[in-house]
């Protein structure tokens, strides 16, 4: 094999294993980020968390806690979808 | 006592950003490899699915008026058709990709129930707003699958069909029974809160 086409080999492979980093750290960070984004809803709107003021209020209000929800879904993607795919991407 | 209309709105936006995130991350590692485990093919069909099986009990307990029956239920059709084609595909009992076309046809569809049964104005309140952007929303967005139809491995198509639901999400978690939109509120909405 001429030392040319193992170059090019080479630079294809690191440029394969570049971008699988890269598609690796969006994967991972999708659910964090999620999770992030209702951290930041309930801190700007606390009064939708009706658990930090739950007087008077029926178990739907109670149970109705969206920016939770939007942290929810970031924590079951990160903990159940992405490190299956982390590993698919790795081999 | 059955949950605010609100409350239903919020749900569904949680099983929408979970759908948006699943195929955000199918564009995002590529199908050969989201396809390398055979339950992850189901996932996200099987999710439309579900929300189309939801749709039923919102149709059966949110039902004030004939045009909500028949919107709501058109959509847990609708929807239910799309998973279900979705699902055929995955588990490889269908072939033709313009099986996809269904998928298109729910949008349609879910777009079309939203302007159908939303009576007022886009001022009206809040609700009436989202009500009229999520339904030309998603009357515009069945573009995306319609293109996967004819173009199964586009990119430009994958991402805004993940993208549809992330904005649907965000769209029905700002729903409120009785808010103001950019400062309106109709007289007629009732007293708002937050």
């Amino acid at each position: 094999m001429s030392a040319e086409l193992v170059t090019e080999l080479q630079a294809k492979e690191r440029g394969a294993s570049r971008a699988a980093t890269r598609r690796i750290r969006i994967v991972l960070a999708l659910g964090p980020l999620t999770a992030l984004i209702g951290l930041a809803w309930a801190l700007i709107q606390p009064y939708r968390l009706t658990l930090l003021h739950p007087h008077g209020l029926g178990f739907w209000w109670l149970f109705s806690e969206p920016p939770l929800y939007v942290v929810l879904v970031g924590v079951l993607f990160r903990l159940l979808i992405a490190p299956g795919l982390v590993k698919d991407l790795e081999e | 006592m059955t949950p605010q209309a609100e409350m239903v709105h919020w749900w569904f936006a949680t099983g929408f950003l979970m759908l948006g995130l699943l195929l955000l991350a199918e564009v995002v590692v590529g199908s050969d490899v989201w396809n390398r485990r055979p339950w992850r093919r189901y996932l996200w069909p099987g999710l439309v699915f579900l929300l189309g099986i939801l749709m039923w009990p919102v149709m059966t307990f949110y039902t004030n008026s004939t045009i909500h029956m028949l919107a709501h239920g058109s959509w847990a059709q609708a929807l239910m058709l799309a998973g279900a084609a979705e699902l055929g595909l995955a588990r490889g009992k269908l072939h033709s990709q313009y099986w996809r076309l269904c998928t298109a046809v729910g949008l349609a569809v879910s777009g079309g129930a939203f302007l159908i049964h939303e009576q007022q104005h886009w001022l009206f309140s809040r609700a009436a707003f989202l009500h009229h952007t999520l339904g030309w929303l998603l009357i515009a967005s069945s573009i995306f699958p319609l293109l996967q139809a004819f173009r199964p491995r586009s990119l430009t198509a994958a991402t805004g069909f993940a993208t549809t639901f992330l904005v649907v999400a965000i769209l029905l978690y700002c729903d409120r029974d009785t808010a103001a939109i950019f400062g309106h509120l109709s007289q007629y909405a009732g007293p708002p809160h937050r």
